[in-house]
């Protein structure tokens, strides 16, 4: 399956982050179709037809969310993007918004337009703040030649849109936790309901899309939804943006269309070329940081013994007993010589780090795990730890405000159900695991 | 330290950022705005720096506290001229962010989450900056630094050192 580029298809093309280049090849044609040939609703259909789920890590529909925004008379309606990507092992965003920043303001104008929306944001996250600067002379090109602003190409659409930086919170890519930033708040997710389709920004029906999903939306109205669907397999339709990383001799971002086996992405040289250093593969965290973990056997094969594909569905298969997500994407390979137990606590210390505090179980939950993985990972771990960690992790699940607890238990949960034996080693050969992990480093010290 | 004000011109790009929101939804514009400051004022948010955009944005400075205390940009103790923000997280450490730490401590002297003594480098871990294939990596101001090697980071240093400062955040170019 020789891959099919749609985002990225202009991306080696000199100049594609100006106006003028992106213009000529082809950019902001869906702006003028939709506006001048299409109705609102109209735009809605053809990205429900395209069976495009969000790219941001949920993979929810996005036609769907679209329509349930509601349309109360003579309240404004918003279009949030949210770039914050934070997940560890994603970087797709930052990415297509340095490279082709037009991609995504197309994109923005014409979901704006579909959802009716004259002000729109872009969230992104603060240490981008680089990109933020590219983005703002993009929508100056886009004021320049008529496509933002009031009357846009003579139709009576007005749309405005600005970019809004984070500054530093992994939470804020919660889309409620956003909009709280977004209003100059500490970014504590809301309690739902009601959903941002109802009360969102400034409490009015609000859209939060991740930049993928977005941009997706400029192709999708020019060869039309059921074109889009066409690529792809089953309900996994389209093109994806995977963040390639850790032990790969070529990681970076590729656009792969889904379903591509992922035996193929990880040892083709169309993508990834193998795994460093001639090493075998050990393990893969296929969806960034929050995903669960899965040793090799499992990642490239199903549990069934059938191919494991890159695709929303084939990911997921076997649940969370021998399957994963495709989450934001962002691939993570492990090198048969990595550890573990230290991965898990670094992820653990992550999440601990990133809880914003609402809820009891996450707060001290994540502390906890961190502990305890830190106590493990530095040799001082008993044989109980093990399964405190598995409760500790059960605690969380399902317990909190919003999912970021559930992100936090997941990578536990899974290594301990994969790895135990490793786990095991660290507790009966606590030596042997700090020769192995830390001969290189002495920097740590134990801290109990 | 002179007074906790912004200049004429500063003051005209903090009314436009305030103007990209809804009448009185002037609060939105906070962090911008903190980020202006924090880059104006010395690096680090004091209470005076925090009072002021509160007094600028009309909100208590209650509300401006909470909010610079959230976000981990924004430093509530003075930091070195150049922060160097080593990330830290999975896929970076497979790919050698410890011994870049290592590596800088060694090369300053000082541990990380410490500043040199003359205040010119403060080291600091950070969580996955969105550079996981770029690995190890670190940020200082707005510049990533990427696929880093001892060799590139001595030239870094040594460029930052000449230069004395980093590349704010909030420059407009
Ligand atoms: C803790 C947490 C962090 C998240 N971070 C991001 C993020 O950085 N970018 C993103 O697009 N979505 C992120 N999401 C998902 C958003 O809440 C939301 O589902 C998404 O932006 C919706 O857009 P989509 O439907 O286009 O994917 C995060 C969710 C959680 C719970
Ligand atoms: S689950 Fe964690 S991050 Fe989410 S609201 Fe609760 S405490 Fe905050
Ligand atoms: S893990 Fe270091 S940049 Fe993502």
């Amino acid at each position: 399956m020789a891959g099919k580029k749609i985002l990225l298809e202009h991306i080696d093309v000199p100049g594609i982050n100006t106006y003028e280049v992106y213009r000529k090849m082809g950019g902001y044609r869906s702006v003028e179709k939709a506006i001048k040939s299409m109705s609102p609703d109209d735009v809605v259909e053809e990205v429900k037809k395209s069976g495009l789920r969000g790219r941001g890590g949920a993979g929810f529909p996005t036609g769907m969310k679209w329509s349930f925004l509601a349309k109360p008379e003579g309240r404004p309606r918003y279009l949030v993007c949210n770039a914050d990507e934070s997940e560890p092992g994603t970087f797709k965003d930052r990415y297509l918004m340095e490279k082709i920043p037009h991609a995504l303001i197309e994109g923005m104008i014409t979901s704006s337009y579909a959802l009716g929306a004259n002000t729109s944001y872009i969230y992104i996250r603060g240490e981008y703040f680089y990109v933020l600067r590219i983005l703002e002379k993009a929508i100056a090109e886009a004021y320049a030649n008529g496509f933002l602003g009031k009357n846009i190409l003579g139709s009576g659409y007005d749309l405005d849109l600005y970019v809004h930086p984070g500054a530093g919170a992994y939470i804020c890519g919660e889309e409620t936790a956003l909009l709280e930033s977004l209003e100059g708040k500490r970014g504590n997710p809301r309690i739902k309901p009601p959903f941002p389709a109802v009360a969102g920004l400034y409490a009015c029906p609000t859209v939060v899309n991740n930049v993928e999903t977005i941009a997706a939306v400029a192709p999708i109205v020019n060869m039309g939804g059921d074109e889009y669907a066409k690529i792809g397999v089953g309900r996994s339709t389209g093109t994806k943006l995977i963040s390639a990383g850790g032990h790969l001799n070529r990681p970076g971002v590729y656009e792969i269309e889904l379903g591509v086996p992922v035996e193929e992405f990880i040892y083709s040289d169309e993508y990834c070329g193998g795994i460093k250093n001639g090493k075998k593969l050990k393990a893969v965290v296929a969806g960034g940081s929050s995903v669960p973990i899965l040793p090799a056997n499992l990642i490239l094969k199903t549990a069934n013994n059938e191919q494991r594909l890159m695709s929303y569905e084939s990911l997921a298969d076997g649940g969370f007993v021998s399957g994963t997500m495709l989450g934001s994407g962002g691939f993570i390979a492990f090198d048969e010589d990595s550890c573990i137990v230290r991965n898990t606590w670094n992820f653990a210390r992550f999440y601990h780090h990133e809880s914003c505090g609402q809820c009891s179980p996450c707060r001290e939950g994540t502390g906890w795990m961190e502990k305890i993985l830190h106590r493990l990972e530095y040799g001082h771990g008993k044989m109980s730890d093990i399964d405190l960690l598995v409760d500790v992790s059960k605690k969380i699940e399902g317990n909190t405000i919003c999912p970021l607890g559930d992100a936090a238990a997941w990578p536990v949960a899974s290594a301990i159900r994969h790895f135990r034996d490793e786990f095991e080693w660290h507790v009966n050969e606590p030596k042997l695991c700090l020769e192995r992990n830390y001969g290189i480093s002495q920097k740590h010290e134990v801290v109990m | 330290m002179s007074e906790t004000r912004f200049s004429e011109e500063t003051i005209k790009v903090v009314n436009s950022i305030v103007s990209r929101y809804p009448e009185g939804k002037q609060k939105s514009a906070l962090i911008p705005v903190l980020h202006i400051a924090q880059a104006e004022f010395g690096g680090w948010l004091s209470s005076d720096t925090m009072d002021y955009v509160a007094s600028l944005l009309e909100i208590k400075p209650i509300e401006v506290y909470e909010v610079a205390s959230f976000y981990s940009m924004f430093n509530l103790k003075p930091v070195g001229k150049c922060l160097l923000e080593v990330c830290h997280t999975g896929p970076c450490m497979l790919n050698g962010a410890e011994e870049l730490v290592s590596y800088l401590e060694r090369k300053l002297g000082i541990k990380s989450g410490e500043t040199t003594a003359d205040g010119m480098f403060t080291i600091r871990e950070v969580e996955c900056l969105g550079s996981c294939g770029t690995a190890p990596m670190l940020q200082c101001g707005r510049d990533f630094h990427e696929n880093l090697t001892n060799e590139k980071v001595d030239a870094l240093l040594d460029k930052l050192k000449a230069e004395g400062k980093q590349k704010s955040y909030v420059d407009q170019d």
